[in-house]
């Protein structure tokens, strides 16, 4: 009888994160199909590094942040610092599709007059900070951080980084003063898609062993596969239980996710599809 | 002609202390220098609102970022040359761009840091900070204009830099003086020119103006503590009245306090002027005072200088 019940409990838990995953991924071909939209629309913009972000934003915004489109000031919000301020292409779709505004508004990325900016303005219901200036953001979130601790607020952190960026030496002052401070309400996301604009991050200014230095750093480390779901939320869940640490995961992820010729490449960091590309790519996202 | 000498510093910590005792929302973040830029006044009393970065300029900016976008009034200091010619870029991205309510005050700016030398003293701090679009400026003359200048910054939601020296300055003002942002004060009617100063510059203005006064001219003199928003009405009045303008300042004469001043007159009201300031060269180690003298930062200068625009004069 227990056993039975204890069975059944399992196939509804196994079932119910069937269907969030299934959710979540229809999400984000969503927000793909919105991301090459917008840079295309644009004629600029970055592609790649919002392709590799996609499941990471997407499980933010969709499963694990309490934020209140219609109270875009919400005091308890959860905050959200896009440190690579050059993936928002990303973080615009994300917001639009929350409710923070019309998706229609995507198309005017990057045009004059729009409050897209090309990368994130403070023009943006939802958004905190400005960013685009690589290796600033982590600092922000401590600040934020900290404000949450002095009012006895109990909403979370969380940072978006890009590996390159990592090679800011801003990002490991903040890194040292999370710790120092013991900001376990910081949830910091490396999109670790091994590229950065000259070439492979290895190469360029190599960052291995990543895990060991963030744990030098004093921070709680786990690895996911960045495209998957259930491991980038469990991974973000289980964080929180550890008190009294900031914590960082270090997503796994192809740069260009999901349009085949974006995938791995350098060249697709920041330039726009073209218009046969731009037909290829949205077939490949599931529009026809 | 000055009795009483004090550092502005020391009462910007006092101050602070006093804001915090009034204010729960006043938040204050240093770099390792907290006991130099008398942070440590407000330190010791709330050790919960205070944070010490460390030697992290960068870092301490963007934490000033994030804390101010929660709704605090974010107090960040440490030396002025480590301040904003660390932490240019974050400023301008993390700070004036979003206009978060961040007072970025610093100590030990100019070539009055003396024995340090120049890779402590600033003289460009005025240029890259005046050049940001949402951002104010502001340079007190002496300690009643700090307190009160402090408080006024306070009140006031949005970016501001405040610069100071490290060394004493004498009182000028007593405590009716009101600090308003893009108002200047004049410490001294005068007709037949007018000096226009900041920081431990307008004591200066003052000493000239008194050596002009023996020699039967009437110099006015201003104290543009306000560098921005500039007191453009005061400026193009002073111009109209007195028909020659020197300026007077602890800072390259290179897009400092006097070159605002000269892009307002040649505008809207051209009339000679000359800038005294440090020539387009880095400091180097020294007493302050020799070195005041060095650069032609003293009132004989000012005199000096004054003469040759008045005899400009058209
Ligand atoms: C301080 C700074 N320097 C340079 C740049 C130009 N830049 C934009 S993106 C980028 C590479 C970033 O690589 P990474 O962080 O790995 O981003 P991702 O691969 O996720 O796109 C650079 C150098 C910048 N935005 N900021
Ligand atoms: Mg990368």
């Amino acid at each position: 009888m227990i056993l039975k019940q204890m069975i059944t409990m399992k196939e509804n838990f196994v079932k119910s994160r069937e269907e969030r995953t299934k959710r979540l991924e229809e999400m984000a071909l969503k927000i793909r199909r919105h991301i090459i939209r917008e840079i295309y629309e644009a004629g600029s913009g970055h592609p790649g590094g919002s392709l590799s972000a996609t499941e990471i934003i997407t499980a933010l915004y969709f499963h694990i942040m309490k934020h209140d489109p219609k109270n875009p000031k919400w005091e308890n919000r959860d905050r959200f610092v896009l440190s690579k301020g050059h993936s928002c292409p990303t973080l615009y779709a994300a917001l639009a599709e929350s409710g923070y505004f019309d998706v229609k508004e995507l198309l005017t990325l990057r045009k004059l007059g729009s409050r897209l900016q090309g990368h994130p303005s403070m023009k943006i219901p939802g958004i905190d900070i400005c960013t685009g200036s690589l290796g600033q953001g982590l600092s922000v979130a401590v600040g934020m951080a900290l404000g949450a601790r002095l009012d006895s607020r109990l909403y979370r952190v969380f940072v978006l980084l890009g590996d390159g960026e990592l090679q800011c030496g801003e990002v490991w002052e903040a890194a040292m003063a999370a710790a120092h401070y013991k900001l376990g309400n910081i949830t910091a996301i490396v999109d670790r898609n091994r590229l950065q604009i000259d070439g492979n991050t290895e190469t360029i200014m190599s960052l291995e062993p990543l895990p060991f230095k963030f744990k030098a750093f004093g921070w709680h480390v786990t690895e996911v596969n960045g495209h998957n779901f259930n491991e980038i939320i469990d991974a973000i869940e289980k964080g929180f239980k550890i008190k009294g640490k900031p914590k960082v995961i270090i997503a796994h992820t192809t740069k260009g996710k999901g349009v085949s010729f974006m995938e791995g490449s350098v060249a697709f960091h920041g330039k726009p599809p073209n218009d046969e590309q731009f037909k290829i790519a949205m077939k490949e996202l599931g529009e026809y | 002609m000055f009795k009483d000498y004090k550092y502005p510093r020391e009462a910007y910590g006092k101050t602070l202390r006093e804001l915090g005792r009034e204010r729960k929302d006043i938040v204050v973040l240093d770099a390792d220098l907290s006991s130099s830029t008398k942070t440590k006044f407000f330190a010791d009393e709330f050790p919960d609102r205070f944070f010490n970065l460390g030697v992290a300029e960068q870092n301490m900016i963007g934490v000033a970022a994030g804390l101010a976008t929660t709704g605090k009034t974010v107090f960040a200091s440490s030396f002025a040359m480590f301040v904003v010619g660390r932490g240019y870029d974050q400023i301008r991205q993390s700070i004036v761009y979003p206009k978060l309510n961040v007072k970025i005050v610093t100590t030990h700016a100019g070539i009055t840091v003396g024995g340090d030398g120049a890779s402590h003293q600033i003289i460009e701090d005025i240029a890259l900070m005046s050049v940001l679009p949402n951002m104010n400026v502001f340079v007190p003359a002496d300690c009643v204009e700090t307190e009160k200048m402090i408080r006024a910054i306070a009140d006031h939601k949005g970016p501001v830099y405040v610069r100071m020296g490290r060394s004493k300055v004498p009182t000028i003002y007593d405590d009716s003086f009101e600090f308003h942002p893009g108002r200047a004060s004049i410490l001294k009617e005068g007709n037949d020119i007018s000096i226009i100063a900041i920081g431990i510059m307008v004591s200066k203005a003052l000493e000239a103006a008194e050596e002009l006064k023996k020699k039967g001219i009437s110099a006015r003199v201003i104290n543009m503590s306000t560098v921005k928003p500039l007191d453009e009405e005061t400026i193009i009045k002073a111009a109209r009245e007195t028909g020659g303008i020197v300026t007077a300042e602890e800072h390259n004469v290179t897009m400092g306090m006097g070159s605002a001043v000269a892009s307002v007159l040649s505008e809207k009201y051209p009339v000679s002027m000359f800038k005294c300031g440090i020539p387009d060269v880095f400091g180097e180690s020294g007493d302050y005072k020799e070195l005041m003298e060095k650069y032609g930062l003293t009132a004989d200068n000012v005199v000096k200088t004054s003469l040759n625009v008045l005899k400009r004069k058209r």
